[in-house]
């Protein structure tokens, strides 16, 4: 049974939203176009998981978080994702719906790069946002999910790279969805122009086990030719949110966008990562590692799509399912007509804890031309009771035990993370999941 | 007298329902070496795995008693920190997981909260050992006999006994699939073991490995049984003579374990 969506949101509601953060016209009526999409449009169907069911629309759309004065007066669940010894100057916390502690180093400002919250960049970037929002990356009219996204939007962030700037320091931000009914419906738009480079790291932190709200995420990384872009993310959203996240990026000619997403959410996930290598000599690189537990499910999706000649796709996904926790991940590899001399690569490993745990791999490669190169691995299986046999034989207590066999299978992901922070990060967030 | 006393009370093991070890008697105090000699097929593996807690094998009849205490009622993790060690014809290979990493929680799961063994320490004492059973010292930073050869991952079990110190080791073909070169290496490092208060097992079907550690015991398994014990020179007299004198002898027609 389909659940009928009737949104407590309206083309009023909408309306004063937009005008309530003086958004430019075009972004109202994106907003009103989309919410009168959102009602015909059908569902995500992501492969094997229905979500029909899941929540979606109930939550507080418009939640103001308090200020952040001081890094110090952050409660410590928070400040464990910074980097304590090493932190960035560049961050930007964003508390429900509000930006609320935002810092970018003067030398890059100088430059001009725009490190700042979606609204501002309504406000004081609006050509540059419109060129970009949902315009290359992620449509308004893909299903549902995205429509709901573009109507009812409400915070998110803005990077833009100009140039031939190369950021050496990451710009980190932290989406902190403090209140337990508070939906991040976040929109994350990272540009890099021709030549440049960055490392963006981001963090989705929320603490509602019971409470149930949503998250609807759209990002867009769009890597003109010869940038690089290194996105990392831990996903941290508790029990409670139901999560919808589509991460999508754009590479030009001899761009390079690498993901290193540590999805560590506790609640229902869908999460769907596309990247569309469109210039010649591109390259897409993603690298995924899941921790599930409770009665959780997940959906992941990894597609790189290869439409630029001499195109390199590598996808590496590694999932421990622990207690009644299920996972299906997708991994796609498909490589169009007249992309020449691309090579798709991927591997998919799913390690099940325990008897009520499910996880399936699904290798696809869709190949439109001869002269490629291509090779996907998967395997789902079961910690096996001899391995456990053999370090218990030497004195390693079985909890311990098996807390070294799921580092060491997420190792190998964990380890070529390219930022040191997200990599520390999610060896904590890991540590904390498997006990 | 000195160290830790194991004794075997007519142990019965099955595997999948069917029964391999018949009532095997063993005892071997610290200080001691004995050798577990037979052909393939006569229990020599089951009595070693049985002993540590495969979970394949099923005990069922006697006990193991370690210092008096019932090894059977342990958890396998419970048995290697009263003193139990066995090195693995098969150790198992564990990817992501760094051969020194291992060894330092082995290590540590043998002492108290608190008395951990140092980092510096550590790295001391497994250089020391990796050099005198010839380990290239790349391998400590290998994952857990990912990729070993059959060569290197005995030489790493031996690395893992050195350094653990257990009071009683079982060793389990600990010489099969080594070269001569390998196999007095390995010897080295099992020798430098000796003291009064070590106590090991030695399950061969070669005699060639007791050329290079003297056996203070001999005993011959067939049928599932231990069949004959002696001194050393039951194993020179089986070097030469082979396994049929002692079928002869005890009117056995075939050692294996499916037989009557």
């Amino acid at each position: 049974m389909a659940v009928e969506v009737s949104l407590p949101y309206d083309k009023q509601y909408v309306t004063e939203y937009s005008n309530k953060h003086s958004e430019p016209e075009w972004m109202k009526e994106l907003r009103l176009s989309a919410l009168e999409k959102s009602e015909t449009l059908p569902m995500a169907k992501p492969d094997k998981t229905n979500i029909e069911k899941w929540n979606f629309t109930d939550f507080n759309h418009d939640v103001e978080g308090e200020v952040i004065d001081s890094l110090d007066n952050l409660p410590s669940e928070i400040q464990d994702f910074l980097d304590q010894e090493n932190q960035t100057e560049n961050l930007l916390i964003q508390r429900n719906h509000t930006a609320a502690f935002t810092q970018l180093n003067k030398e890059l400002e100088d430059k001009g790069v725009i490190f700042t919250d979606i609204h501002t960049a309504l406000r004081d970037h609006a050509d540059l946002v419109k060129e970009y929002y949902m315009t290359e990356g992620v449509a308004v009219d893909e299903h549902r999910l995205t429509a709901l996204h573009a109507a009812l939007m409400n915070s998110g962030v803005f990077v833009y790279v100009p140039k031939g700037v190369q950021i050496e320091q990451p710009l980190q931000v932290i989406f902190w969805q403090e209140d337990d009914r508070a939906s991040l419906i976040n929109h994350v738009l990272v540009v890099a122009e021709e030549n440049s480079s960055v490392t963006y790291v981001e963090n989705y932190i929320s603490h509602n086990t019971e409470a149930q709200t949503s998250a609807n995420i759209v990002t867009e990384v769009i890597a003109k030719d010869n940038a690089k872009v290194s996105f990392g993310a831990v996903d941290n959203f508790a029990h409670g949110t139901t999560v919808y996240s589509n991460r999508r990026g754009i590479a030009g000619r001899d761009a390079r966008i690498e993901w290193a997403l540590g999805q560590m959410n506790e609640g229902n996930t869908v999460s769907e990562n596309i990247t569309h290598l469109v210039g010649d000599n591109s390259e897409g690189d993603t690298k995924t590692v899941v921790v599930g537990r409770g009665d959780q499910k997940q959906n992941f999706t990894t597609n790189i799509r290869h439409f630029g000649k001499e195109s390199d796709g590598y996808i590496l996904q590694h999932g421990v399912m622990k207690d009644k926790s299920s996972a299906i991940f997708n991994g796609v590899g498909k490589i169009d007509h007249g992309a020449t001399k691309s090579n798709a690569v991927q591997e998919s490993r799913v390690l099940m804890l325990s008897k009520d745990a499910r996880g399936d791999a699904n290798p696809i490669l869709l190949i439109d031309e001869d002269d490629v190169t291509a090779g996907h691995a998967a395997s789902v299986g079961r910690v096996d009771p001899v391995q456990l046999y053999y370090m218990m034989s030497r004195g390693i207590p079985k909890k311990e035990a098996e807390r070294l066999i799921i580092h060491g299978f997420l190792a190998p992901v964990v380890n070529q993370l390219p930022v040191e922070a997200v990599k520390n990060q999610l060896t904590q967030v890991i540590e904390r999941k498997v006990y | 007298m000195a160290g830790s006393t194991l004794e075997i009370k007519d142990l019965h093991v099955e595997i999948e329902g069917q029964e391999i070890l018949k009532g095997v008697n063993l005892t071997i105090n610290g200080g001691e070496f004995h050798a577990v000699m037979g052909p393939n097929g006569t229990g020599k593996s089951t009595l070693a795995s049985a002993i540590m807690g495969h979970p394949k094998y099923e005990v069922t009849q006697g006990e193991v008693l370690l210092d008096g205490e019932n090894v059977l009622e342990m958890e396998v993790d419970e048995r290697a920190q009263a003193g139990l060690f066995l090195a693995m014809q098969y150790p198992s290979e564990i990817s992501g997981v760094t051969n020194s990493d291992f060894l330092r929680s082995a290590i540590n799961s043998r002492r108290e909260e608190g008395d951990e063994i140092s980092l510096m320490k550590f790295i001391k004492e497994m250089d020391a050992k990796m050099d005198t059973l010839e380990i290239d010292k790349n391998m400590a930073q290998r994952y857990l006999n990912e990729g070993f050869s059959g060569g290197e991952k005995k030489r790493n079990e031996i690395l893992q006994l050195m350094t653990i110190q257990p009071d009683i080791a079982i060793l389990d073909e600990i010489d099969s699939g080594l070269d001569i070169d390998a196999l007095k290496v390995v010897a080295k490092g099992i020798n430098e073991m000796r003291d009064d208060a070590f106590g090991c097992l030695i399950i061969t079907h070669y005699q060639r490995l007791l050329d290079y550690i003297t056996p203070d015991k001999v005993h011959v398994m067939m049928q599932g049984r231990v069949v004959k014990s002696g001194g050393p020179e039951l194993a020179k007299r089986l070097e030469e003579e082979g396994y049929d004198w002692i079928k002869e002898e005890l009117g056995i027609e075939d050692e294996t374990i499916g037989s009557k």
